[in-house]
């Protein structure tokens, strides 16, 4: 059995004391948010809070520390905060971006200004909160899950590495929605589908062993679907998860072009 | 797929091919375009002399069919990508369905009628 000893101290000092905390100089910064109650206010209105943070904090930290100790009221999604659950994106400093993955020394200065909006083109409820219906309403449109083959396989669905890497990029994303949010035809358009939704349909049209190929080029080989895309590469910018976003919707816009039957 | 409520919202989710064509066409004719008014920048402007510049001159030019139809096809092919152009531009932007159907109309035919006159100016030139 292994188990770690518990040292006492007082009887054994620990050869190599504990590094005690490394005294990295705290920066002074102006965190400024664009705020909104649906209860009192009309329109959102920008407060600032001056903070203090280490370069290497994470955004959502300050954010955290917010909320813990200033403005209890200050509403915004975070989950995991490693960035993997997709649910803190939101516009930091007229950008896209995970608060997660965000450190404080790459978008401020000592004593400078950050600014956190909620993402665009969605409703704001609350701060940083977003209906984010609309953004999920395409991603069903695209049917966001494998349909095999009938009669189910007996054996398991091989694939080979080749076939596994036509989705590599596709099968990372995160539904964070800093793609479709900053799609200036997702902003003017209610009706787009948006990039993450084409991601998704990516990510199932370059499943080999996906049978729905052919419903989901209908889905997307609309005015509403992928002819909308203008190219503008913002959601290639945006994407927290490094996702070629504008290469994958030409992929399936030449998808829609040769492949369907 | 949402499902459509209204005859419209049936319509585009019907399957066509329509916009996937459109998309083609823009390529194609944005390239060929290309070509065309760059050459007849280059026969217009620099592969003749001042001189030539006259009126009768430039009748005698389009008193030849292959010009017409060199003209013309630069009309057609500039119209109608210019006028996908815009539909693109207007379907994103007027997002009222009365409004959007008025400027599409309006916009329709005014292009229309670039084109009536475009052709009959062109063909009218003996």
């Amino acid at each position: 059995m292994t188990q770690t000893p518990v040292i006492d101290s007082a009887v054994n000092p620990p050869v190599a004391a504990a590094p005690a905390a490394v005294d990295v100089p705290m920066m002074r910064l102006h965190v400024k948010i664009l705020r909104f109650n649906p209860e009192t206010d009309k329109k959102a209105h920008w407060v600032t809070y001056d903070m203090e943070a280490q370069p290497g904090d994470r955004m959502v930290d300050v954010l955290n520390e917010i909320k813990w100790y200033k403005e209890t009221g200050l509403a915004f999604r975070r989950s995991c905060q490693h960035g993997i659950c997709g649910s803190d994106a939101m516009l930091i400093n007229g950008r896209n971006r995970l608060a997660c993955k965000t450190l404080v020394r790459d978008v401020a200065k000592d004593g400078g200004t950050v600014t956190v909006e909620p993402i665009r083109g969605l409703k704001v409820e609350k701060d940083l909160l977003v209906d984010m219906e609309p953004f999920f309403d395409a991603y069903r449109a695209i049917m966001p899950y494998f349909i095999h083959p009938t009669p189910f396989p007996a054996k398991e669905q091989y694939q080979s590495e080749a076939n596994a890497e036509k989705m590599a990029h596709s099968s990372n994303c995160i539904l964070c929605a800093c793609c479709t949010t900053s799609c200036p035809i997702f902003w003017v358009n209610g009706s787009y589908i948006g990039p993450a939704a084409l991601v998704q349909a990516h990510r199932f049209i370059f499943d080999t062993r996906d049978e729905a190929k052919q419903q989901r080029l209908g889905v997307v080989n609309q005015n509403t679907g992928v002819w909308r895309c203008r190219t503008a590469y913002n959601c290639t910018e945006a994407c927290p998860r490094g996702i070629p976003i504008t290469q994958l919707i030409e992929e399936v816009k030449r998808e829609v072009m040769f492949g369907q039957s | 797929m949402i499902r459509a409520r209204t005859y419209t919202d049936a319509r585009t989710q019907a399957h066509s091919n329509a916009e996937l064509n459109w998309w083609i066409f823009m390529r194609v004719s944005g390239l060929i375009l290309m070509f065309l008014v760059l050459g007849h920048v280059y026969m217009t402007f620099i592969q003749v002399s001042e001189s030539d510049a006259t009126y009768d001159a430039v009748i005698n030019k389009l008193g030849n069919p292959a010009w017409k139809l060199y003209d013309w096809l630069i009309l057609v092919l500039a119209l109608l990508h210019g006028t996908n152009g815009a539909r693109y531009v207007i379907e994103d932007y007027v997002r009222s369905r009365p409004n959007r159907a008025w400027v599409k109309m309006f916009f329709f035919t005014l292009v229309g009628l670039l084109f009536a006159f475009g052709t009959v100016g062109l063909m009218a030139v003996k």
